[in-house]
């Protein structure tokens, strides 16, 4: 694994692989030392061409905790917007000597084309492109239901998630379902038909366009964001039709197995695919999720830029 | 004037004999003068030129990416000798000025004849017709009228374009693309467009648009030609339409006879396209529909862009390919190669029925007395795409590095020798 651009980056057993080291780094941090020195010296860019405090902050404390430098470049526009290209914004970071980039951008493959066109040489990690999708929102996803459901330990076979609301427009769905059915959940969609994609049935996935069905036999509900401007998009008709057939409250989740959790990747609309009572309901673990990012990310870090830089602080050590 | 004996070179049936060309035109062998130069054309063989009623020349406007001279040096390459240029430049050629403009150009250059296609409305904006009859009238004589790269989308605008031509037969060219359905669409609406997270362009935007313009072409009873077909249903309802008499042309580009939408997972715009690339199914669908004579011809949507245009996120990324130069070879090896068609039959759908469709008189053939519009082909040879070494002045071909069949050695205009291939 030289980049996390998709899950599909990952073979099962290096998913599993994360999830483990962040488990360990997780249990360290409860110790006294919250600092290691794993990445000293090395530099991690934020390049974030979309707004998203949380994912940036998140990547910004997991690569602090490893020590290392952290730039944040919030690109003002992009191609599309007629700002500074994606090439030349890569080509001033390879100068700067950027050894990982994190990017979030509004089109689908941004984070391809930065590993792929040679225009830099850095480790790049997907935190997110279009509506493509959200590699490390899925393995905190991943790493969340394990701890709950699998006691951190293995894969997640023997589980049923139901992941509800814009899959069309989601890259978190399309993250979490690859790595869902690589660790061996069940995974069903929930949505109305205008919000899942033509082509879903090549997805080896369920397809329901009923919550009240579905809900009884979920270990695990992913309530997804919904863009209240879809529906100018003629995607649904209103946010209340829309949160009368798909918004999770707390009447709805009456009869939900004994250790089914609520999850959410943020931000929340609460009162549209949420209701404040169940996103605040002893099932949610919507703020443990983003505990948990910092894990997930200090591992991806880690194992993507930190083996080495380990055994080369050390060996320098001893030369001094 | 130019004088040739091409000798021994095999025609499309594969009989061999020579060909004489004298004044322009292809003449006995008695009216050949003494001093005419002979080609060996042993081991070629000789084609009628190349006709191509869908080339972007983007002159004038946009003449980073082409100009009427780099586009007539591609096509002279790739084995053509008449090429259409669509009108959206800028300005959009919509009056006689800008057509005429385009045309002299052509003539100036003389590597090969460039007819322009008039806008059907004024801007390509699908409001108000163009003056179509004085572009009819002008130096041009404009025949095919398109808003590529637009579709003509109103119905009552389609109706009265396809009425209106009729004075003096032409023929509305239809990008057929419904404008609600494709908001900001960036790939074949399917399996792999839900897994890239591009926005899909479903079938059905283009198959709706060709199902309701053949039926308006038959209510008028007026010629319609439908540009770059792409889908198995659209194939399907030309079909049909064609059995019911209805006077429907269609074409099919080289690159959606060979690629198919899953090019898309490397996020290379290179393969970003409109239409876009479409499905195996379809792929399979539009060479059978251009085997059996549902699809007419070949056309080559050939559409520079200059690197930068390329060179960034597919969602910013412009639409389109170059392909006047691997044209035939392509066709060649999805077509001939596979038996799907003769070589005989392949040309005819490149040279003498886009002739027909668009009435340009002086390509198609080459018998006796025809103008001098041929190609020298060595069928037998392969080349190698490399997108450096293109005579287009852009790069944007997605096939470079491919290795092709079919090498191009000689193509004459008019009697005149415009293209040799260098040898390696």
């Amino acid at each position: 694994m030289k980049h996390l651009l998709s899950i599909n980056d990952l073979s099962k057993d290096e998913a599993i692989e994360i999830l483990d080291t962040a488990a360990e780094l997780a249990r360290l941090a409860e110790g006294a030392v919250k600092k290691f020195p794993t990445l000293r010296g090395r530099t991690v860019v934020n390049l974030f061409f979309e707004d998203s405090t949380r994912t940036r902050i998140s990547f910004e404390a997991a690569a602090k905790r490893l020590s290392a430098d952290v730039i944040n470049f919030a690109a003002k526009g992009s191609s599309l917007s007629k700002g500074e290209s994606l090439k030349d914004t890569a080509l001033t970071l390879q100068a700067m000597g950027a050894d990982a980039v994190v990017i979030r951008h509004s089109a689908s493959g941004a984070a391809h084309q930065l590993a792929k066109q040679e225009w830099m040489k850095g480790v790049v990690i997907n935190a997110g492109d279009g509506t493509h999708e959200h590699p490390t929102q899925a393995l905190l996803d991943a790493f969340t239901i394990r701890r709950h459901l699998k006691g951190s330990e293995g894969d997640l076979s023997g589980i049923k998630v139901g992941i509800v609301g814009d899959i069309l427009h989601s890259r978190v769905a399309r993250s979490n379902i690859l790595l869902l059915k690589k660790l061996g959940a069940e995974v069903v969609l929930i949505a109305p038909p205008t919000l899942i994609p033509v082509g879903v049935s090549q997805w080896g996935v369920d397809v329901s366009y009923s919550l009240d069905d579905q809900i009884k036999s979920l270990e695990v509900i992913i309530v997804l964001r919904v863009q209240k401007e879809r529906m100018n998009d003629l995607y649904f008709p209103t946010e209340r039709e829309y949160a009368r057939g798909y918004g999770l409250n707390s009447e709805r989740m009456e009869g939900m197995k004994d250790k089914a959790i609520v999850m959410h990747p943020g931000p929340m609309n609460r009162g549209l695919e949420i209701s404040a009572d169940s996103a605040d309901s002893a099932r949610s673990v919507i703020v443990e999720q983003v505990a948990n990012g910092v894990s997930v990310r200090m591992a991806v870090l880690y194992l993507l830029l930190g083996g080495a830089t380990f055994k080369e602080l050390s060996s320098s050590g001893e030369n001094l | 004037m130019n004088s040739y004996r091409i000798k021994a070179a095999s025609d499309s049936n594969g009989k061999v004999g020579d060909h004489f060309v004298s004044g322009g035109k292809f003449v006995k062998e008695g009216e050949l003068a003494n001093d005419a130069q002979v080609i060996d054309a042993k081991g070629l063989t000789i084609l009628p030129g190349f006709v191509d009623l869908h080339t972007h020349l983007r002159e004038p406007g946009k003449e980073d990416a082409e100009t009427v001279l780099t586009g007539s040096m591609a096509a002279a390459a790739g084995g053509f000798t008449a090429i259409s240029a669509m009108p959206n430049t800028l300005p959009v050629a919509d009056t006689a000025g800008v057509v005429e403009q385009v045309y002299r150009l052509g003539k100036h250059h003389g590597i090969c004849d460039v007819y322009p296609i008039g806008a059907v409305t004024v801007g390509q904006r699908g409001q108000v017709l163009a003056e179509l009859s004085a572009m009819n009238q002008s130096e041009a004589g404009v025949r095919i009228f398109s808003d590529d790269g637009y579709c003509v989308y109103d119905p009552l605008v389609m109706r009265r374009a396809l009425e209106y031509v009729k004075t003096f037969d032409g023929i509305i060219a239809q990008h057929a693309q419904d404008p609600r359905l494709t908001e900001d669409s960036q790939m074949n609406e399917g399996e792999v467009s839900a897994r890239l997270g591009l926005k899909g362009w479903p079938a059905v935007a283009e198959e709706a648009v060709i199902a309701r313009d053949v039926l308006l072409a038959e209510h008028v009873d007026s010629r319609l030609h439908i540009c770059h077909v792409t889908t198995a249903g659209g194939v399907e309802i030309v079909r049909n339409a064609k059995r019911r008499g209805i006077m429907v042309t269609a074409e099919v580009t080289p690159h959606h006879l060979l690629l198919t939408d899953d090019l898309a997972e490397s996020y290379n715009p290179v393969y970003k396209v409109n239409p876009p690339l479409r499905t195996r199914n379809d792929v399979q669908a539009l060479r059978e529909g251009l085997a059996d004579g549902t699809i007419d011809i070949i056309a080559t949507d050939h559409a520079p862009h200059p690197h930068e245009s390329k060179d960034c996120e597919w969602d910013a990324a412009a639409f389109g390919m170059i392909g006047l130069e691997t044209a035939f070879s392509i066709s060649y090896q999805v077509m001939v190669e596979t038996k799907l068609l003769t070589l005989a039959q392949l040309v005819d759908r490149l040279s003498k029925i886009p002739a027909q469709i668009g009435r340009y008189e002086d390509h198609g053939s080459i018998d006796e007395g025809m103008a001098a519009n041929f190609t020298l082909a060595d069928l037998g040879a392969r080349w190698q795409v490399e997108r450096s070494k293109l005579e287009s002045k852009s790069r944007n071909t997605p096939f470079d590095g491919l290795d092709l069949p079919g090498v191009i050695s000689k193509t004459f205009h008019n009697g005149v020798l415009v293209y040799e291939r260098k040898s390696k």
